[in-house]
């Protein structure tokens, strides 16, 4: 599946949900902001929301540190 | 003419530092000429730039807040002035942005910590060592007040939740993210995207240790939208926050707030 992930294309098997990607990206889904397609999606959504071919997602992803 | 205490007179021939103090400041007693201190018998020439001081005295509001309409012009400065803006954590990043933003004649900054200064903040913190064991906002309210006693503050030293960021941040004109917990860093952005639509952002990723300057940048998300950091440098074991880096950081992100208030980059 073709999904574009902070403006690049990018190919992922076995992704179906921003949980899953953000596990295959190995991102702590607390330390990021997901929007999909233009939409920011809560952390509680992370499973239910569903990834399907060519999604636009944008993965803000913060460190520690202040 | 020439500039005496920021404020344009009349040059004539002949005129001293004592005679300006006369005029003007007759308890003066330290004459500062063109940036260097001078005589009281010391000849002025026309374009000089003077400042007669009284030592120990403190100037009043109104005065501070005419040497930064003078040192930033009137229309900056009236901008600056009426501008609110809140501080998110008042770690290294956040009291260090406080400072610039005080000395800048900011008008109201909402100030949030829950934390207590401990020993282990002063290695970049801008705390004082008397100030161990008070409350962050308390410490930060006395050191902002002596840097400019004109600026207002308000304080919030509750534990924040991202369902209370709206409440208590969604009419400022600029909210800056200077938390130290990755968790609270990405709930207020998500909080700001969602909630506070009117809120421009200054936020912050990635400034620890001692790598290079120049990876610490200022990047637009969105529009009125701005993160500050180099991405990557998380602070941990080995890799501490030091005063120098945070510090780059902190002054990108106060340079980048007021650049918003000044409308030379996009707010929201």
């Amino acid at each position: 599946m073709n999904i574009t992930v902070n403006g690049s294309n990018k190919v992922f098997q076995d992704i179906f949900s921003v949980t899953d990607l953000l596990k295959t990206l190995q991102l702590p889904p607390e330390t990021v902001v997901v929007e999909l397609n233009t939409i920011i999606i809560q952390p509680d959504s992370y499973h239910s929301a569903k990834l399907v071919e060519g999604d636009q997602v944008e993965i803000i992803r913060f460190v520690g540190g202040g | 003419m020439i500039l005496v205490n920021e404020q344009t007179i009349p040059f004539y021939k002949g005129l001293t530092m004592a005679d300006l103090a006369a005029a003007h400041t007759p308890a003066a007693d330290i004459f500062i000429l063109n940036g260097f201190p001078v005589q009281a018998n010391t000849q002025i020439n026309d374009g000089d730039s003077c400042s007669l001081i009284q030592k120990g005295v403190i100037p009043t509001s109104d005065e501070i807040d005419a040497l930064l309409t003078a040192r930033h012009t009137p229309g900056i400065q009236k901008k600056i002035r009426a501008s609110t803006i809140a501080i998110l954590g008042l770690g290294g990043l956040g009291s260090a942005v406080a400072g610039a933003m005080a000395k800048i004649g900011i008008g109201k900054m909402l100030l949030s910590d829950y934390d207590v200064v401990e020993p282990s903040n002063l290695n970049r913190q801008h705390y004082f060592v008397d100030q161990i064991g008070l409350l962050k906002t308390h410490a930060l309210q006395q050191n902002l007040l002596r840097m400019n006693p004109s600026v207002s503050l308000k304080l919030i030293d509750e534990r924040l939740t991202e369902s209370r960021l709206p409440q208590l941040f969604g009419k400022v004109d600029i909210l800056i993210e200077c938390f130290d917990d990755p968790e609270m860093k990405a709930a207020t952005l998500r909080s700001v995207l969602t909630g506070m639509k009117q809120v421009s952002y200054v936020g912050s990723s990635g400034m620890a240790g001692f790598g290079d300057n120049n990876t610490v940048l200022t990047k637009k998300l969105y529009p009125g939208i701005y993160i500050v950091g180099d991405e990557i440098s998380e602070a941990r074991p080995g890799m501490g926050l030091m005063a120098p880096r945070v510090g780059i950081a902190a002054h990108h992100m106060a340079n980048q707030t007021l650049r918003i208030l000044l409308g030379d980059v996009q707010g929201r």
